[in-house]
């Protein structure tokens, strides 16, 4: 079936099958940003943005963004490399697998809540998981790039 | 594996019912976060994004709740954060991370009747009725005790009283099911105490509950009725924790819910 | 932190893979393999041990778009071992590609190739499967003799001997005894002993397991995989396919993560032998759930420690018992169970007798393997905890027992055969945590009201940087046509930055700019050989091998650039990017330089090589320290602060270290609180998600504080020693004793549970 999807602000025509999941469609024409790791809902490394909020694509039929917007860490790149260059000065980027879905969120964050707390950012990063750094390092790098030391 | 032979979008509800009736295997989608998990084969899955069900409003002494929205949106509502001292934020706060809480759906997490909900624990502590679209309207716990049948959460309708209300868990880490949780509201004189993930779905202790609704509240009264709720209720095992540690834990839980709602403002 | 004189090494750097693996580039595994491939899945044993009668593919095969379906009939006889070790490997050669029983639920019985996921799946259901159903063995206490043999056949063997006793399902047996440990006992003033329970713990790298492969023009097998030990999968795979080793190629790209799990060759041979049979790429890649449950965890074991002490606290005698449960597999049976003991006995050499006894068994379960810590972070727990037990007894500090007891620089120890210790700064590593958690305040708990109680608990820890005589890595530098630098390892980075930190050292020797280096590794083809990154090697053994090739390719240029000119050799220095005289008044640039050595008239291009294999195995250090808070009515633990004091030598890269130092503490707070591979009574793993298995999440951790005391290793790169491994060791034993501190319960069965902590409190 085709859908009708605005992907980093280009408008395109993709055909999916029926039951594919959006992780996978994104995949399969080249947005090789997002991972998968997980396969129920609660790892974080295929975050993506649906309509500007931050969604596991993961678990997203494809078929029901028709009409929709989805933003990737490639529709965002001027920002997600200002975040990425704090994140990586504090080698907090690790196996880097999980980064761009993190970095994804971090990006949505940044736009929903003003001067976070750091109780707030935990919170909100909750969902993103990682397994090689144990999260101080992104914690510190979140809090330079928002300037909320 | 996943798989559907088909996804529709209807455009009222009497076409997803419709839908929904002809075969056994048709199914209504919420957030997919759980649904892609089974290995269940569905025929035609029935997506209600166009039917205008994601908002929370209040209105007519009532917040209704449209079974599309996310449990973000609950998490995030400014009213909701007011009423019932924020026990419905405060009850999905814990739910995996911010992207699954945008995902999944109120009517799903309602409607699925699943045991380590902790919404059920906290809406059953509510005056909260379900409106089905086949069934119509009916107390949340009438729906809970029901058959599982065939219909479709529409939406929901909590009350606005003047309860006072608080909601408790224990988890073994922060973003697992909740071991056990609880849910204490209180309203005038009638208190209801509410005790979920037994592991099995959220039930009102209704002897504890009474015997507060009828007492002086002294911390003797307070411990017997936290007592009474882990004796009237049943518990059970799986991986994260035993009957009888759920059965200690809901005393101590119970309690701590009615303390902390005699705090209440 | 910055070293005076130094440029690159001591310099927090940013990883030179950094930006491109953060901001999503397309350069691992998966995101560079060919469209084309067909994808490879596997049917899996439900039943935990059982004989295949018969298997009928009728039906499968007939689904169009299916490739191939191999069984056991069609994979070569010959026995291997998945185990990532330098040959001759010392783990059993007890594996098949596919076999006729299967040992586990979840062992492989069916590989299907085709053209894509839904097809292979649709096959998969079709293929039927007739089992004789065996008695299998779950429980490794009562593995040891059991009527259940969980591997009869008579083709298994070792390249050595390990102690194994198939018949008796000991993979691995080993012991070491030094003095009269009961005459020892006997002799000491107080005697403390207790049974521990580590559990197996799941590596849960972000990246699964998985691989592809094609042949190339030359009809060669190459394999692309996310694999820590590129040689040695070229080495297995000749093996297990009965293919010369020259026909195959491992590339790794990028990887997701290891931990010691990719130092297991757990899909590579899978979709190698579809591209043999078919000629065509295949690929495979395993879910969370096979991640989970079809390949390895840290071994679960049992291990008693007893401990005794004379009356000024001086631990005299030491005896461990290891009970090890490998699962269905033998690697790194043997290699573990040496480690528990071998990376914790030598904290403290104050004893006269030390014994140590144990044997991995098989049981009809997921196989155990490598992981960060191997056998250091379950023996830590025990004799840590021990250790804190017989603290309480003296009526003395813990954190004082350690500064009388602990092995000091330039001393040997008991079980070491006469090496001394080059470096430690273990005293001042238990100072500095000390002041840093607030010890003295603090120790041993305080009251804070509502229930809750908060306290604090240490333990130290040691791994080792390398494995002695066995470990070899090899460097070569070239200097190019151009006057750039190519530096080709066999190291492999996995997401702990070795490229960035040989290129650092490099860069310092050849006082050049890292910039001006390219960094080559992880291609059997083009890479000198390492045998990977494990046994926390890299910095140590790979790091040792640059600095000497880059020592040598400075002196050829020096040589070079002495010549051209026309100055003596002590009269030339390297300076920036260019040879000149001590005077300054001549120079020429290197772009010059390797203009006219290497093109035309020149013929000369300068290359260096460097072998390196350390005779010892020196130890990193830590000491670490938690602060937890405890709910007296749930037995809830939270953790508030933890404080690790990492001695690895010299700090080549600050931020590196920090955090391989912070996710090193995060993986141990997962394995002290909150995970736990689960089994049901029928050997199925029912922890096979991230949702079953939890991993710490961000809110799990607590405040991670991290602090260097650095030594100065002689045999290490600029004093460097290893930090990989030991930063995993602590968190169990110092949150255990911290939470016995809170409540007075002494948890033995990891993780800590609320449950745990709760029954404990009723019993007191």
């Amino acid at each position: 079936m085709q859908i009708n999807v605005t992907i980093n602000d280009k408008l395109v025509t993709w055909d999916v099958k029926k039951d594919e999941f959006l992780v996978d469609t994104l995949r399969s024409h080249g947005l090789l940003s997002v991972k998968k790791a997980c396969d129920t809902s609660c790892c974080g490394l295929c975050t993506v943005w649906l309509e500007d909020k931050p969604v596991l694509s993961c678990s997203i039929l494809s078929l029901r963004i028709h009409g929709k917007k989805i933003t990737t860490i490639e529709g965002v790149p001027k920002e997600a490399e200002e975040f990425a260059r704090v994140l990586t000065a504090e080698g907090a980027e690790q196996c880097g697998f999980c980064s761009p879905g993190f970095i994804m969120n971090v990006l949505a964050m940044k736009n929903e809540l003003l001067n976070p707390s750091e109780e707030e950012i935990i919170h909100y990063l909750t969902g993103n998981l990682c397994r090689c750094t144990g999260y101080m390092g992104q914690l510190r790098a979140v809090k330079t790039y928002l300037g909320v030391l | 594996m996943f798989t559907l032979l088909d996804l529709v979008q209807p455009d009222n509800l009497a076409e997803a019912y419709q839908i929904l009736s002809d075969k056994r295997n048709n199914t209504i989608l919420g957030g997919c976060t759980f649904l892609k998990m089974g290995s269940k084969r569905i025929g035609t899955a029935i997506d209600l994004s166009n039917l205008k069900l994601s908002y929370i409003k209040e209105q007519a002494g009532f917040i209704e709740i449209g079974a599309m929205t996310s449990l973000r949106e609950i998490e995030t509502h400014k009213r909701l954060m007011e009423c019932f001292n924020g026990v419905l934020p405060k009850s999905v706060h814990n739910i995996i991370g911010v992207q699954f809480r945008n995902s999944v759906t109120v009517g799903a997490s309602v409607y699925s009747k699943y045991g380590f909900s902790d919404l059920i624990t906290t809406m059953l502590a509510l005056n909260t009725e379900v409106e089905l679209y086949k069934s119509g309207r009916m107390p949340l716990i009438d729906f809970l005790n029901k058959p599982k049948e065939k219909d479709i959460l529409v939406r929901l309708w909590i009350k606005v009283d003047n309860r006072k209300a608080a909601y408790l868990n224990l988890r073994n880490s922060a973003s697992d099911f909740s071991v056990l949780n609880v849910a204490v509201s209180k309203l005038e004189d009638q208190w209801t105490v509410v005790v979920g993930a037994r592991p099995r779905r959220a039930a009102i202790a209704t002897s504890a509950s009474a015997a507060l609704s009828k007492g002086e509240l002294s911390i003797e009264e307070i411990e017997d009725a936290a007592k009474r709720a882990a004796e009237e209720l049943s518990f059970g095992t799986n991986m994260r924790g035993t009957a009888n540690y759920r059965r200690a834990l809901c005393q101590v839980l119970v309690k701590r819910g009615i303390m902390e709602v005699l705090q209440c403002k | 932190m910055k070293k005076i004189g130094m440029k690159s090494v001591g310099q927090s750097i940013r990883k030179i893979d950094g930006m491109a693996i953060a901001t999503g580039k397309p350069v691992y595994t998966e995101d560079i393999a060919m469209n084309n491939a067909l994808v490879v899945k596997i049917l899996r044993s439900p039943h935990a041990f059982a004989k295949i009668n018969s298997i009928d593919l009728s039906r499968a095969e007939k689904v169009e778009g299916v490739e191939c379906i191999l069984t056991y009939k069609d994979v070569p006889a010959e026995r291997f071992t998945l185990a990532g070790q330098s040959y001759p490997e010392p783990s059993p050669y007890d594996r098949l590609i596919l076999d006729k029983i299967v040992r586990y639920v979840g062992d492989e019985v069916a590989i299907i190739a085709a053209v894509d996921e839904r097809t292979a799946l649709l096959a998969m259901k079709k293929i039927k499967v007739d089992y004789e159903v065996w008695e299998p063995v779950l429980d490794f206490e009562k593995a040891l003799g059991n009527s259940t043999v969980v591997h009869p056949e008579e083709d298994l063997s070792c390249n050595f001997d390990i102690g194994l006793h198939k018949e008796k399902n000991i993979a691995s047996s080993f012991k070491e005894v030094v003095g009269d440990v009961e005459e020892e006992f006997r002799r000491c003033y107080e005697v403390v002993e207790d049974v521990y329970y580590p559990q197996a713990q799941a590596h849960a790298m972000m990246e699964t397991y998985r691989a592809y492969t094609y042949l190339d023009h030359t009809g060669r097998l190459v394999v692309v995989s996310s694999t820590q030990i590129p040689f040695h999968v070229r080495r297995q795979l000749a093996r297990a396919l009965q293919i010369p080793s020259s026909k195959v190629r491992v590339i790794k790209p990028r990887i997701g993560g290891g931990f010691g799990g990719k130092q297991t060759s757990a899909v590579e041979g899978f979709a190698a032998i579809v591209t043999l049979k078919t000629g065509k790429p295949a690929i495979i890649i395993y879910d969370r759930k096979e991640t989970f449950s079809c390949t390895t965890s840290r071994h679960a074991m049992r291990l008693k420690v007893k401990l005794g002490a004379d009356q000024d606290g001086i631990i005299r005698a030491i005896d461990m018992q290891v009970l090890s449960d490998t699962g269905a597999y033998g690697e790194h049976a043997a290699t573990v169970l040496g480690c528990v003991g071998h990376y914790t006995l030598p904290l403290y050499n104050k004893a006269r007798a030390v014994r140590i006894t144990g044997n991995a068994v098989y049981t009809n379960k997921m196989p155990a393997g490598a992981f960060r810590g191997y056998g250091a972070t379950q023996g830590t727990f025990a004799l840590e905890s021990t250790v804190n037990k017989l603290a309480e007894r003296l009526k003395m500090d813990p954190t004082e027992v350690r500064l009388k007891n602990i092995s000091k620089e330039g001393e040997t120890f008991l079980t070491g055969q006469g090496v001394l210790l080059g470096s430690s700064s273990l005293d001042r590593c238990i100072e500095k945590g000390k002041e840093l958690i607030g010890w003295k305040e603090k120790f041993p708990r305080r009251e804070i009201g509502q229930n809750k109680v908060r306290a604090v608990g240490m333990a130290i820890t040691m791994q080792g940087s390398g494995i002695a005589n066995i470990g070899t890595a090899s460097v070569e530098i070239r200097l190019n046509d151009d006057g750039n630098f190519t530096l080709l390892s066999g190291a492999t980075d996995m997401g702990h930055g070795c490229d960035t930190i040989l290129t650092q050292m490099a860069a310092e020797i050849l006082e050049i700019p890292m910039d001006n280096i390219i960094f080559v590794a992880g291609d059997t083809d083009t890479s000198p050989y390492d045998p990977g990154s494990y046994a926390s090697s890299t910095t140590y053994v790979a790091g040792t091998a640059t600095v000497k090739a880059a020592k040598d390719l400075k002196n050829k240029i020096l040589e070079q650039g002495a010549k051209l000119l026309g100055v003596s050799l002590h009269e030339a220095e390297l300076n920036g990017l260019a040879v000149r005289t001590i005077n300054g008044d001549q120079e020429i640039s290197l772009v010059k330089l390797a203009e006219l050595t290497i093109l035309g008239a020149g013929k000369l291009q300068l290359t260096s090589y460097a072998t390196h294999g350390s005779e010892v195995s020196p130890p990193p250090y830590v000491a670490g320290f938690a602060e937890v808070e405890v709910d007296q009515e749930t037995g809830k633990v939270e953790l508030i602060d933890y404080v690790a004091v990492v001695d690895c030598g010299t700090v080549i890269n600050p931020n590196l270290a920090r955090m391989q130092a912070e996710g090193g503490i995060a993986q141990g707070i997962g394995m002290a609180l909150y995970e736990e591979v689960h089994y049901n009574d029928l050997g199925k793993m029912e922890t096979n998600s991230f949702m079953q298995y939890k991993i710490p999440c961000r809110k799990d951790v607590g405040k991670v504080h991290i602090a260097f005391e650095e030594s100065f290793e002689p045999t290490g790169p600029f004093g460097a020693k290893s930090i990989g491994e030991v930063v995993a060791n602590t968190p169990s034993p110092a949150i255990a004793h911290a939470v016995y501190n809170a409540v007075g319960v002494r948890v033995k069965h990891l993780p800590i549970t609320p449950e745990k902590v709760f029954l404990g409190m009723q019993k007191l």
